[in-house]
């Protein structure tokens, strides 16, 4: 942490700027919480009402419309699809940093330029591929599509954490004569576990928020969250509150876990590539 | 401090010259390459087999509401494009929404991490609450930013510039692209400036107070110490957030739908349009091509700009 600037007396200023400038940045997060506890003729008054009696009934609503089934098919999506990224990711990352094979820099640009790609350009074949598979409206194929998704970056993060670990390390443990899984398995895995917290927590983000496969290849039995909030839009008319309150249900997974990880999200952003 | 590759490689090539005289066996480079086998299959099977098809389908007549079914047509899908003027106008769109989005994200996470680079009173506080919109969920605070803070009669924004006497505006039908990179840029500014702020927090503290010594200025030691050692952390974000911002879809579906017309489609919008909505697969296809050609050059641009920063070994 810096010393506080000893030139000129800046602080109480600067500190009013950041929280006022904090608070106008955050506003339309609170104007959507604030929102979501109210009646819905106070939800879209002109001008905007500020005080109110708070009330749980869009909560109640929310969760009495059948919610739960496109938070467990988000959940299942998103919880498979990150461990499977993990044990795709850690031996490849693993060969790529420590044992690295010829072409390295080849194949680590191959998979990063696979998450380059615009998914419409691939969305029409998996989409008849997956309606002859007989796989539409199922929530495995979003397990496989979202795994594909989040592992080119998962390989390039994890692999920053791997080249992290000091070479002693791994001399140390080969003196003692561990083998190459126990190796990897007591001597690695401890040390990158941040980063590989800081992964997953990306994949989760990744995989929770995306809505275009979701919106093509699933329907009733498989969509997912982000599909559910836009059917509280269109089926039934605009209730605003009520919208507010499936947004706030719908973020709030992701928002917890990135409020408690901020510093391994900061890692993880930064793919561990700056140092 | 070298690192494990460093030594893992010269002790390696050590022992290949001593075992063989040169060269790496096969057997030895099997065993290398086995771990990320699993990995690259996966990657190779359910990325790269779907281009083929769409690069099969690009080159056939097939519009799902014409019964007389796919005819291979060439080359014709893609002459097509290039006289389409709504293709154009959603590729220079793409372009638009990324450079902007990635230009004001930057500045204004640059500004917010430069404010959270000092101590103060409820620091954590402000940091946690200007993080928060990267965490919602985009489809969330599409319809947040559409329907409670720019809608036309009861959106919190024509209220608030009400106050200062600015009649209200219809910011999603008359300013499209406006609307759309406000809620982009809301949502990427905090992933820039956490990336800053952790190349702020990496910054060696003897070069600033070197600077103070000599007298410089805070913005002479902002302009030539402080920018030049973020450069890498500005780099990546621009990369990572580019990447991104490119492939939007989820604003521009639910705020705008690409209106009014086509005004605020990007190439994304328009090309599920022209597949879904249109069912003319022949031509999606074909832009889609089109896209992940002009995409692999652009990126292949600015990774080999950028690899140096990432500090890749072969």
């Amino acid at each position: 942490m810096r010393k506080p600037d000893r030139r000129f007396n800046s602080g109480p200023i600067l500190t009013t700027v950041t929280w006022v400038l904090a608070l106008i940045f955050f506003s339309p997060v609170l104007w959507m919480v604030l929102t979501s506890f109210k009646q819905e003729s106070a939800a879209a008054s002109d001008p905007p009402v500020f005080f109110f009696a708070p009330t749980l009934d869009q909560y109640r609503a929310v969760l009495g419309s059948g919610a739960g089934s496109y938070f467990a098919n988000s959940a299942i999506a998103t919880g498979v699809s990150t461990i499977l990224v993990i044990l795709l990711a850690v031996p490849a990352s693993y060969a790529l940093s420590i044992r690295p094979v010829k072409k390295t820099s080849d194949v680590l640009f191959f998979f990063i330029s696979t998450r380059m790609l615009p998914v419409v350009a691939v969305i029409m074949p998996i989409y008849v591929i997956a309606g002859q598979l007989k796989v539409l409206d199922n929530v495995w194929t979003l397990v496989v599509l979202y795994t594909s998704m989040n592992l080119p970056i998962a390989v390039w993060m994890m692999r920053s954490f791997f080249l992290e670990v000091p070479g002693e390390v791994l001399e140390a443990a080969q003196m003692d004569g561990a083998g190459l899984m126990k190796t990897l398995w007591r001597v690695l895995m401890p040390m990158v576990a941040p980063g590989l917290a800081a992964t997953a927590l990306i994949c989760v983000i990744f995989a929770w928020n995306e809505f275009f496969f979701a919106l093509i290849l699933t329907a009733g039995q498989s969509a997912t969250v982000p599909v559910f909030l836009v059917s509280q839009m269109t089926s039934e008319g605009l209730f605003l509150a009520q919208l507010s309150a499936a947004s706030v249900l719908a973020s709030l997974p992701v928002v917890i876990a990135g409020w408690v990880a901020q510093k391994q999200l900061v890692r993880g952003l930064s793919m561990g590539a700056v140092k | 401090m070298s690192t494990l590759v460093e030594r893992q490689q010269v002790r390696a090539r050590k022992a290949a010259t001593e075992r063989q005289g040169g060269g790496m066996s096969s057997a030895e480079g099997w065993r290398r390459r086995l771990p990320l086998l699993p990995a690259l299959i996966f990657t190779l099977i359910v990325t790269q087999v779907p281009f083929l098809f769409t690069i099969w389908y690009s080159l056939q007549n097939w519009n799902l509401l014409r019964p007389e079914g796919n005819q291979f047509v060439g080359l014709g899908n893609y002459v097509d494009i290039f006289s389409d003027s709504t293709f154009r106008g959603a590729a220079l769109n793409s372009v638009l929404f990324t450079l902007a989005c990635v230009f004001f994200a930057m500045l204004l996470g640059i500004i917010f991490a430069l404010l959270l680079d000092r101590s103060f009173a409820g620091r954590g506080v402000v940091r946690t609450l200007l993080i928060t919109p990267f965490l919602i969920m985009p489809v969330a605070s599409s319809l947040l930013w559409s329907i409670s803070i720019l809608n036309p009669s009861y959106g919190l924004l024509n209220w608030v510039i009400g106050l200062v006497g600015i009649p209200p505006v219809d910011w999603t039908s008359q300013h499209p692209i406006v609307s759309i990179l406000m809620a982009l840029v809301w949502q990427w500014t905090p992933f820039m400036m956490l990336l800053v702020l952790s190349g702020l927090q990496a910054q060696s503290k003897d070069v600033l107070e070197a600077a103070q010594v000599d007298g410089a200025g805070w913005w002479r030691t902002f302009i030539s110490v402080t920018l030049p050692q973020l450069r890498r952390y500005i780099e990546l974000g621009i990369l990572l957030g580019a990447i991104y911002v490119v492939n939007t879809f989820d604003q521009i579906y639910l705020m705008t739908a690409g209106g009014p017309g086509t005004a605020s489609a990007n190439l994304p919008f328009y090309i599920y349009q022209r597949a879904f909505l249109g069912f003319d697969i022949g031509q999606a296809a074909a832009m889609g091509v089109v896209v992940v050609i002009a995409t692999i050059i652009v990126a292949t641009l600015a990774l080999r700009l950028i690899f140096k920063s990432f500090d890749v070994k072969d």
